[in-house]
């Protein structure tokens, strides 16, 4: 779900609890500690924009939440550049780490 | 407040921010010589290391390099220089006086440690005197070098820190100024942006030969860098791979074109974006920068990396909250802000650029005040 947001710190409306650098990132960096279960809005650093998922688990601060399913094998992308690879299936709001991505370059 | 910068022009028209008096020992059993000068005369710096024997070829030349570029860096007024033999101690002598810099040195053999202590440290006694009487003139921006690194990265550091670097970085560039960054094998990910970014087929083609001979290296050890690249504290952090550390790190390059590619501790010679080839641990590739020339290091954190440097102040700051939290006497400078949305990327720019002027008027950056003087000899291969 997106929404449009003026994109100007203190004069959103949205509430976040993390930040994408790029629209069609699939994943989004907590800007604080996140409990399973919650329902979570992101922003869009490049375009203001907004995306909610509901957490599977929990997402400490500065760690990173699916914010779509990928399959293993799938390209990772965050900055708009693949960043790694899906070592397993990962559902809309997983969490994100050395568990489930790895580094396609070694 | 004071708005003018100041600094200390010198007779070769370079710009430091810093007035030390440096005791370099030229090898690891110099050290105690150079460390017995400077408690004899406090003001002095003395700059032990481990190594200056048996070396050969490139590893040699950079060792020389390194250690004479450190002399002539523009925030040091003067150079004391003891080694084993005289020979070699002249070479760093010659090469520090090159740039303009007031150098002595001395040789240990037939003398011994003691009398060589004595006759430096009333060469170092001298060169401190001499220092203070060195004043501080205004300097403009542009006339300044700076350095980049990030150390201890986490997630935090590519979506606030280093954009905020990045500001920065823009901002010294527009003056006229110089920036090097480097880091080779962190840049594995995004070397194709590096690449796009060189401002001619030549400057990329070096950039390329740099990063491909660096990763050659890596693999050559038939080693796995995963553990090591990413760090255990940058996937504590929350960075997962090479590849999204690696984006984060650029982050903090800004926009401009790079303009040349350097060898370790190589001084640049064009203004602009300056690629060095370097090794990411923190205090090596600050010294190498230092070793060139560069007189203000801006260094982003993610978990808290405390590096600093004998001679370059390095300005820390960070985008994590519990690290600005848990970790406030390292940090100058707090953009945490950027993550709760409560500021934006041009008005961190703005802070971190109020805290560098700070530090070029002469306030102490958290590593100075702390006593973190790392100095961290890069070495290339095994000596003989």
């Amino acid at each position: 779900m997106h929404r449009p947001d003026t994109g100007r710190p203190g004069r959103c409306i949205v509430i976040h609890k993390f930040l994408v650098h790029n629209e069609g990132d699939d994943v989004g960096v907590a800007t604080e500690d996140i409990a399973g279960g919650q329902e979570i809005t992101g922003v869009y650093m490049d375009s203001g924009g907004s995306v909610t998922v509901t957490a599977q688990a929990d997402v400490p601060l500065s760690h990173k939440v699916a914010i779509r399913a990928l399959k293993s094998g799938d390209d990772v992308t965050e900055y708009g550049v693949r960043v790694g690879l899906a070592t397993q299936d990962i559902a809309a709001g997983d969490y994100v780490h050395t568990h489930n991505i790895r580094s396609a370059r070694w | 407040m004071a708005t003018e910068l100041t600094g200390f022009r010198r007779e070769n028209g370079r710009v430091g921010i810093r007035n030390h008096v440096l005791v370099i020992p030229v090898d690891d059993i110099s050290n105690a010589a150079a460390e017995g000068v400077a408690r004899l005369v406090p003001e002095a710096l003395a700059l032990p290391h481990p190594y200056g024997r048996l070396q050969f070829g490139q590893d040699l030349d950079l060792h020389f390099r390194t250690l004479i570029g450190t002399g002539a860096n523009p925030n040091v007024a003067a150079a004391v220089v003891i080694g084993i033999e005289p020979n070699w101690t002249e070479r760093v002598v010659d090469g520090i006086r090159a740039s303009g810099t007031p150098a002595e040195g001395f040789a240990i053999e037939r003398s011994g440690d003691l009398k060589t202590i004595q006759l430096a440290a009333r060469a170092a006694q001298r060169f401190v005197q001499d220092a203070a009487e060195i004043p501080r003139v205004p300097v403009e921006l542009g006339e300044l070098m700076v350095s980049i690194k990030c150390g201890e990265s986490d997630t935090t550091t590519g979506l606030a820190s280093c954009p905020t670097v990045g500001q920065v970085v823009d901002r010294v560039i527009d003056a006229g100024g110089t920036v090097l960054f480097g880091e080779t094998s962190e840049l594995t990910g995004g070397e194709h942006l590096v690449a796009e970014r060189c401002v001619d087929d030549g400057v990329r083609r070096r950039f390329q030969a740099a990063y491909d001979a660096y990763i050659a290296m890596i693999e050559e050890q038939d080693a796995d860098l995963m553990g090591s690249q990413p760090t255990q504290g940058n996937i504590r952090g929350g960075l997962s791979t090479i590849e999204e550390k690696a984006m984060g790190n650029l982050e903090k390059t800004g926009t401009k074109p790079v303009v040349d590619v350097l060898e370790p501790a190589v001084a640049p010679t064009r203004a602009g974006l300056n690629f060095m080839d370097t090794s990411s641990a923190a205090a090596e590739c600050i010294t190498l920068m230092a070793a060139a020339g560069a007189v203000v290091h801006l260094f982003p954190t993610g978990q808290g990396n405390i590096v600093g440097n004998p001679i370059e102040p390095v300005v820390k700051l960070t985008g994590n909250p519990l690290t600005a939290r848990t970790m406030v006497e390292h940090i100058d400078l707090d953009v945490s802000g950027l993550l709760r949305r409560e500021i934006d990327v041009a008005e961190a720019g703005r802070q971190l650029q109020a805290v560098v002027d700070r530090t070029i008027r002469g306030r102490r950056t958290c590593a100075e005040a702390l006593g973190h003087r790392e100095f961290v000899l890069t070495k290339l291969y095994r000596s003989a």
